[in-house]
């Protein structure tokens, strides 16, 4: 399916992680090339034709995104990293940090030279300890070896900073991500400004995803038509798909962005013990679900949007039918009542009476009138709040409720879940 | 807090000197303070509010925000059990379950000797290893009863 790895290539290898690896690999010649034979403009438009897109979640043009910087700015241009992981699962960045570090600070200081920026952050999940640790070692790596400090290529001056969070979901959100690394608690900003303009201490800022980062070397050194013909017209390259879940093989699984979810999910190794898959999640926890039915979507940002759900961050949550939906969706609403930052009220209020409403329905105290109370709640948070996570927070709800409405209701007429467990028993 | 605070301060220099503004700082100083104590305690709060040069009240609202910063003392060992969807698709209820019946402790207690704290998390992205936890710096799994097992020998290790 992937007969050539783009961004997984040295995962398996020896001492892959380490600089004499990446090195012997190829690794740097890109930056070298960047930074001796092209402007930064000349880097901005072959990114931009690779027609890559940002890797967090949101998809956006990373070409376009670097061109929003201001190109005789008064301030200092930032380059922050993204490396916040935390959209329930998704597990590529913590891959990527561990066994590929140098492809991401190749990508950095490619994308620093681009945009014009001698500083760095790149904010890690703090729980990350050992990919921290590791991502440090890389970089020590890569200034004694000239690629981070002064005169990189005798031409590039810049620092890395590696920071680590401290435990907050919504720093992912990258204005949160941005108050955050200021040293504020981690609240999301109103947009716009966006960051381009006034970014990290007001100045110009991009703020770019692990793995997007990483897919800039292989860009620069193969082309951006090479990069381009790997995707869909809109979505270039491969990505790296989170599989877990009811699957034989969780684990990452790159691919072409338009590999159909079904695909995937054989490639790791099919549903669990042969049994029907029930639903599926495509890009993490926010994401709209899918029934079995609808698994034959194809990857990209476009398609899975089209498809009425999205592609995110590439996490695949995989549920057999021995799931109870009610269990499946009041574990994403904990989770949701959790994380809200508690900066608006619509997000504030609504996860928290969505979550209790939820926790009378599993517990066999639901009314017939809580589906709706439920989906008017949801209604109330979409489109109403700083960020968009009170959306992330309402689309599990409304997706979830309409696809397995049965299930929901046969639950409050019941108090249990013995629907599934009758439907799960009757296939074995 | 036996030891003073102010003993961190040629760390805190090199932390500060990484950043372009001081107040950018908090976060690693934190970790510094609670990585050194175990805890941030009030006099910690004021030494981090003197290094950034903001308000106590302001370190205090950090501090309270994330989910990493302990204001009390917990076990030398901490076994954090991811109970999001995809560890529960996998069984991380009963992996907490089991937990909780060898270690005798509910989720957010510490076992009297102060060995063990036990605590259920949200994802922290390891889901191919779920059901999965965190033990102070590691990501252990898939917690089958022998893989807690194994846990809870090496936890009562810890000093």
């Amino acid at each position: 399916m992937s007969p050539e790895p783009v961004l997984s290539r040295r995962f398996s290898q020896a001492g892959g992680a380490w600089y004499d690896a990446y090195a012997a690999d190829g690794g740097y010649e890109a930056a070298k090339k960047a930074l001796t034979t092209m402007t930064p403009a000349e880097v901005i438009d072959e990114v931009t034709r690779a027609n890559l897109r940002g890797l967090g979640g949101a998809g956006f043009p990373t070409g376009k995104k670097w061109s929003f910087i201001p190109k005789n700015p008064s301030k200092p241009v930032y380059l922050v990293v993204n490396a916040d992981e935390g959209e329930p699962g998704t597990f590529k960045d913590r891959c990527l940090l561990e066994r590929d570090p140098h492809a991401i600070i190749e990508g950095m200081l490619i994308a620093a030279y681009a945009v014009g920026s001698h500083k760095a952050y790149i904010y890690i999940r703090g729980e990350y300890v050992e990919p921290y640790r590791r991502f440090c070692r890389a970089v020590e790596e890569a200034r004694a070896h000239g690629w981070v400090g002064k005169g990189v290529q005798g031409v590039w001056d810049w620092e890395i900073t590696v920071h680590r969070g401290a435990g907050a979901y919504i720093c992912g959100e990258e204005t949160a991500l941005l108050t955050s690394l200021e040293g504020g608690k981690g609240f999301p900003r109103l947009k716009p400004p966006f960051p381009a303009i006034s970014g990290l201490f007001a100045c110009p800022t991009v703020v770019n995803n692990v793995e997007t980062l990483a897919s800039v070397p292989p860009i620069l050194q193969r082309g951006a038509a090479w990069f381009a013909g790997l995707g869909t017209p809109k979505q270039g390259g491969t990505r790296l798909f989170s599989i877990c879940g009811h699957v034989e093989r969780p684990g990452v699984y790159e691919a072409p962005v338009s590999v159909t979810l079904r695909s995937l999910i054989e490639r790791a190794g099919g549903v669990r013990g042969g049994r029907p898959l029930k639903a599926v999640v495509p890009g993490g926890i926010s994401a709209k679900l899918l029934t079995a039915s609808e698994a034959d979507v194809a990857m990209d940002f476009d398609s899975l949007m089209a498809a009425g759900t999205m592609a995110g961050s590439g996490g695949v949550i995989v549920m057999d039918d021995t799931t109870c939906m009610v269990k499946a969706l009041w574990t994403a609403a904990k989770f949701f009542a959790h994380e809200s930052c508690g900066q608006c009220s619509p997000c504030r209020e609504g996860t928290g009476w969505i979550f209790k409403v939820l926790t009378r329905v599993l517990h066999g105290q639901g009314r017939p009138q809580d589906l709706d109370i439920l989906l008017s709640a949801a209604g109330g948070m979409e489109g109403k709040t700083i960020c968009v996570f009170a959306d992330a927070a309402a689309w599990p709800v409304q997706s979830y409720i309409r696809k397995f409405r049965a299930e929901f209701e046969h639950h409050i007429a019941t108090g249990s879940c013995d629907l599934v467990r009758a439907h799960a028993d009757a296939h074995h | 807090m036996s030891a003073d605070v102010r003993a961190l301060e040629p760390q805190a220099k090199e932390i500060l000197a990484r950043y372009d503004q001081k107040k950018a700082a908090m976060l690693p100083l934190l970790h510094l303070v609670q990585e050194r104590f175990g805890l941030i305690s009030p006099e910690a709060e004021r030494w981090v509010g003197e290094q950034t040069g903001v308000a106590v009240s302001h370190v205090h609202e950090v501090v309270t925000f994330y989910t990493m910063y302990r204001t009390k003392a917990i076990g030398r060992c901490h076994i954090q059990v991811c109970t999001n969807l995809p560890c529960v698709l996998r069984g991380a209820e009963s992996a907490l379950a089991y937990l909780k019946e060898r270690l005798g402790i509910d989720v957010g207690e510490t076992t009297p000797d102060g060995q063990f704290t036990l605590s259920s998390v949200e994802c922290l992205c390891a889901c191919e290893i779920a059901p999965m936890a965190q033990v102070n710096d590691r990501y252990v799994g898939p917690l089958d009863r022998s893989a807690i097992d194994r846990v809870l020998e090496e936890g009562g290790h810890v000093a």
